[in-house]
């Protein structure tokens, strides 16, 4: 008989399932659903930074022919917000507003120009409060708060001190220090948010199709907010136009349009415009860090002191957690005896930032990369050679912070890079105004302790499977565009031995899908990739147990070749469909499910509060050469070319993985040379695409990637974290870079050609002056 | 409700069905294909001219759907995304962003397709630096760009040898 084998899915470079829909313009999007009766919602937002509400007048507004519904701050007095900890936010401002274009009211009318007019006849009366834009501003003495219960506008003060940091300062040789700062970026994705929500009032039931990241905390909030039973509720997400992060909280847009839904009695829609969509924010906070690195004279670090101080804006979202990882994730990528950390996560009167791509690593690695490319000049080091005698002395390691490594992948990132950009003859030997150079980096697969403990596991996948022989993948995980679908349906395939074109899949729907927690921290490909596999192995048994029984044999006996069920080579066997036919006999429609939850030994430390904070089930890790030229006359910054070697653990699809590589890569490039949110007293003058600018087709380089697996013990068939690492490694590799090209190390960000002119400018003066 | 405005009586060809509409002189054109048309592939992603996700094709022409008044599109052709399948089967641009991975979160898929449907009729095979002078208007957050191109070369590819073998 002829070799039969299951089929491969896991290592094929594997196109999205969902591909054809998207490129043919299939794909619905919350803004694409348009139901004949729907009401459209229009927010009225402050006018004014920081102020006491004295009035919201809507009677004209409601008096408006063709206006349905008019709400405000009244409607709930239910917070909502990520952190249990932490929700201090109305979906409609009551008493205060605390940043310019807050939301304050909603209308929904039977057409735009009609709910624009009355958003135009709501009469807002306040008493303006002093406004703190920066972080110095909101902490300086005397500074009123802007929440009563956060003095001095500080939302939370991480501190630590983990081995004998002072000890360490004095066994080293050389001990430097630098102070940077890191604009505030916001994540652009394409879709500007939207929801649109359809109450029932004979049922007393909502339905609502939103643009998120994370449904279940939607859901959860809009029962909180609504003050409806959880039951009464259904969520459901649509295809999402790009997350990077800027979802990954419940936003006011989803709440505000089911509370304006329920008041209207009916269907409204609510799509904002891109200057709203950066007013909602939720970016990556500007922040300061001060770094300092003790080193022995051959280049190992003898201790790490460090300080954060992040601008988060009016609300927490997901600050706390931002400024604990930003002090955590200095660990676990070298091997560091000492640590002391300061962090400071401060309100302002600016949007809300979150949970950005790199979250809460990014600006910090950024700083540490940088000096200690610094101070490895100073020692007359090579770069990479300095990384080298850094590494951890694992896996399995254990950091000082307890975290839980058992895969590590960073050497072999390392001499991928150095040769695949031929380093070595090129480092140093650019020429002018060219340069190259280096840095690391590595992100959490997923937060080990998720932000709503419940007891459930982190991650439920279902399978179900009919009389057609079709198995429908039913898991709860959002798919953003990051291809978790594809991912889930390629372990659950391979597991099976099935092609995935005998697959379906229905994702995010909460009328039908398992719950999930979302899609943020790079926890889906790990978590639920891992559920996948569990579920599958269960279906399989069942299937074993049926061919078993069908061909009178044991099932240890059988053997599974995908599609076919055999009980020894010379028996001819089932067929799928025959196992499936046996399977279903006196029991019908079968679905099973599959789990997955994490170590204890992952859950972090409890040395200092929040230290749970970092800990992972694994960590990826990256290395990154980039190659740039600069412009002698207008100092503008070319990136030439891009070598990105990251270790995911194992690529599950190694098409998306360097998709994935390739967009982190990239989006580490737009903050690094270009992207910042800017505010003048409070307005966003950055709140456009083209006034916040993201690097287009013409400036982006060429970027090899380069996939290192090192197998994780515990990840889906070993894969990790695949597409946040490489960002974190682009920004400091590039002002490295720079430096091999000019000479002058940029501190801050973005680095912009007037920037880097001026402190060209600036070194060439102090040269002379020193001369 | 609002007052009457100014309407048009518009005869214009979308997706190659001719069609007469009533349509009020500020509707735009992305509005007049997601509204009233119905059909939702062209996307809005910004607040006007920004981003390049409505991009469609005017008599040929890749255009802002955003940018266009559609009381202007007196006898004009449209097409969108959802013409360019042939037969039941994706176009090789189509086909390109599927196998390629030009496409992650899609939203700016529909209209950066029609950006290189309209480039590949000018030009059947551009340079890199072609494609990418030619989808300069149309921004991706996802994908760095890289796997577009590929995209638009593998359908560059499929065409020419298309083109050989007849």
């Amino acid at each position: 008989m002829n070799e039969i084998k299951p089929t491969k899915s896991i290592g094929v470079p594997t196109p999205l399932v969902d591909g054809p829909e998207k490129v043919s313009g299939k794909a619905q999007y919350s803004a694409d659903f348009m139901p004949s009766d729907y009401l459209v919602g229009r927010i009225f937002r402050s006018p004014v930074s920081h102020a006491e509400i004295i009035n919201v007048d809507i009677s004209a507004a409601q008096a408006l022919p063709g206006v349905k519904a008019v709400i405000t701050g009244d409607e709930t007095d239910e917070t909502f917000g990520i952190l249990p900890v932490a929700r201090f936010e109305y979906p409609l401002a009551r008493d205060k507003v605390r940043y310019k274009g807050e939301p304050v009211a909603c209308v929904a009318a039977v057409d735009v120009e009609t709910a624009q007019k009355a958003v135009d006849l709501i009469k807002f009366k306040y008493k303006e409060l002093p406004a703190y834009f920066t972080s110095q501003e909101a902490m300086a003495e005397g500074a009123v708060n802007i929440h009563d219960h956060r003095e001095c506008n500080i939302e939370r003060e991480v501190d630590y001190d983990l081995g004998e940091v002072d000890e360490g300062f004095e066994a080293a040789d050389l001990v430097m220090e630098e102070t940077f700062n890191c604009a505030e970026v916001a994540q652009s994705q394409m879709e500007p948010h939207a929801a649109i929500a359809e109450y029932d009032p004979t049922r007393d039931f909502m339905t609502i199709h939103a643009s998120t990241q994370v449904p279940y905390y939607g859901h959860l909030m809009l029962a909180k907010v609504l003050k409806m039973e959880e039951s009464q509720i259904r969520m459901i997400k649509p295809f999402v136009g790009g997350g990077f992060g800027c979802r990954t909280e419940c936003l006011n847009v989803e709440l505000i349009c089911a509370l304006v839904a329920r008041a209207a009695g009916g269907t409204v829609r609510i799509v904002i415009s891109r200057e709203e969509t950066f007013i909602t924010h939720r970016g990556r906070p500007e922040t300061d860090v001060e770094m300092k690195i003790g080193l022995t004279k051959d280049g190992v670090i003898t201790a790490v002191d460090f300080k954060v101080i992040q601008r988060g804006g009016a609300f927490s979202g997901y600050g706390i957690v931002t400024i604990l990882y930003a002090g955590g994730m200095v660990f676990g990528l070298y091997d560091l005896p000492a640590v002391r950390y300061k962090g400071l996560r401060v309100l302002t009167n600016t949007p809300p930032c979150g949970a950005m791509r790199g979250h809460g690593v990014t600006n910090v690695r950024y700083a540490f990369e940088s000096l200690l490319e610094k101070m490895a000049n100073k020692l007359s080091i090579d770069p990479i050679e300095i990384r080298r005698r850094n590494l951890l002395l694992g896996p399995k390691y254990e950091t000082l912070n307890e975290m839980f490594i058992n895969s590590y992948g960073l050497p072999e990132c390392l001499d991928w890079v150095e040769k695949a950009s031929n380093w070595k003859k090129r480092k140093g030997k650019m020429g002018s105004y060219k340069g190259i150079g280096i840095a690391c980096g590595h992100y959490p697969s997923g937060a080990s302790k998720p932000v709503n403990w419940s007891g459930e596991p982190h991650a439920t996948v279902h399978l179900k499977l009919d009389w057609d022989g079709s198995i429908t993948l039913l898991t709860g995980a959002p798919e953003i565009g990051q291809g978790s679908t594809t991912m889930a349906t390629q372990c659950a395939a391979e597991v099976l031995g099935l092609d995935i074109s005998r697959f379906q899949s229905l994702t995010s729907d909460s009328k039908f899908t398992p719950k999930d927690n979302g899609s943020y921290s790079s926890r889906v490909t790990y978590m639920v990739g891992n559920a996948s596999i569990d579920a599958a192995i269960n279906l399989k048994n069942i299937l074993i147990d049926a061919a078993a029984k069908k061909l009178e044999a044991k099932p240890e006996n059988i053997e599974c070749l995908g599609e076919v069920y055999r009980a020894g080579t010379q028996d001819e066997g089932l067929t799928f469909n025959e196992v499936v036919k046996a399977a279903l006999e006196g029991t019908g429609t079968i679905t099973v499910k599959g789990n997955f939850d994490t170590l204890p030994e992952s859950w972090g430390t409890k040395k200092y509060r929040g230290g749970a904070i970092s800990g992972s089930m694994a960590y990826a890790y990256a290395a990154q050469v980039v190659e740039v030229s600069i412009d002698p006359d207008t100092f503008e910054i070319t990136v030439d070319k891009v070598w990105a070697a990251q270790d995911v653990g194992k690529a599950l699809n190694p098409l998306s993985v360097e998709g994935q590589i390739e967009g982190s890569v990239w989006m580490g490039m737009g903050q690094a040379i270009s992207e910042s949110t800017q505010f003048v007293n409070g307005l966003g003058i950055t709140n456009s695409m083209l006034d916040y600018k993201v690097p287009t087709i013409i400036e982006s380089p060429s970027i090899k990637v380069g996939i290192i697996e090192s197998v994780d013990p515990h990840g889906p068939f070993g894969a990790k974290e695949a597409g946040e690492t490489s960002l974190v490694c682009f920004i400091p590799a590039l002002t490295n870079a720079i430096y091999d090209a000019l000479g002058v190390r940029p501190l801050d960000l973005p680095v912009t050609p007037d920037r880097l002119m001026e402190l060209v400018e600036n070194s060439t003066t102090n040269k002379e002056a020193a001369e | 409700m609002s007052e009457k405005r100014n309407k048009t009586l518009l005869h214009c060809t979308v997706n190659g069905k001719e069609r007469d509409d009533v349509v009020k002189d500020n509707m735009l054109v992305a509005d007049y294909l997601r509204e009233v048309v119905g059909i939702t592939g062209t996307k809005i992603g910004c607040d006007g001219g920004e981003c390049g996700c409505c991009t469609v094709l005017i008599d040929g022409v890749p255009q802002h759907a955003c940018l266009r008044l559609t009381a202007t599109c007196q006898d004009v052709e449209i097409e969108t995304i959802e013409a360019l399948a042939e037969q039941n089967r994706l176009s090789a641009l189509q086909r390109g962003f599927h196998e390629k991975l030009g496409t992650q979160c899609g939203f700016c898929t529909p209209g950066m397709i029609m950006a290189a449907e309209g480039l590949l009729r000018e030009n059947p095979s551009p340079s890199e630096d072609e494609i990418r002078q030619g989808l300069a208007a149309n921004l991706c957050r996802c994908t760095g760009y890289i796997k577009i191109i590929e995209a638009v070369q593998f359908a560059i590819d499929e065409l020419g040898s298309k083109g050989k073998a007849a």
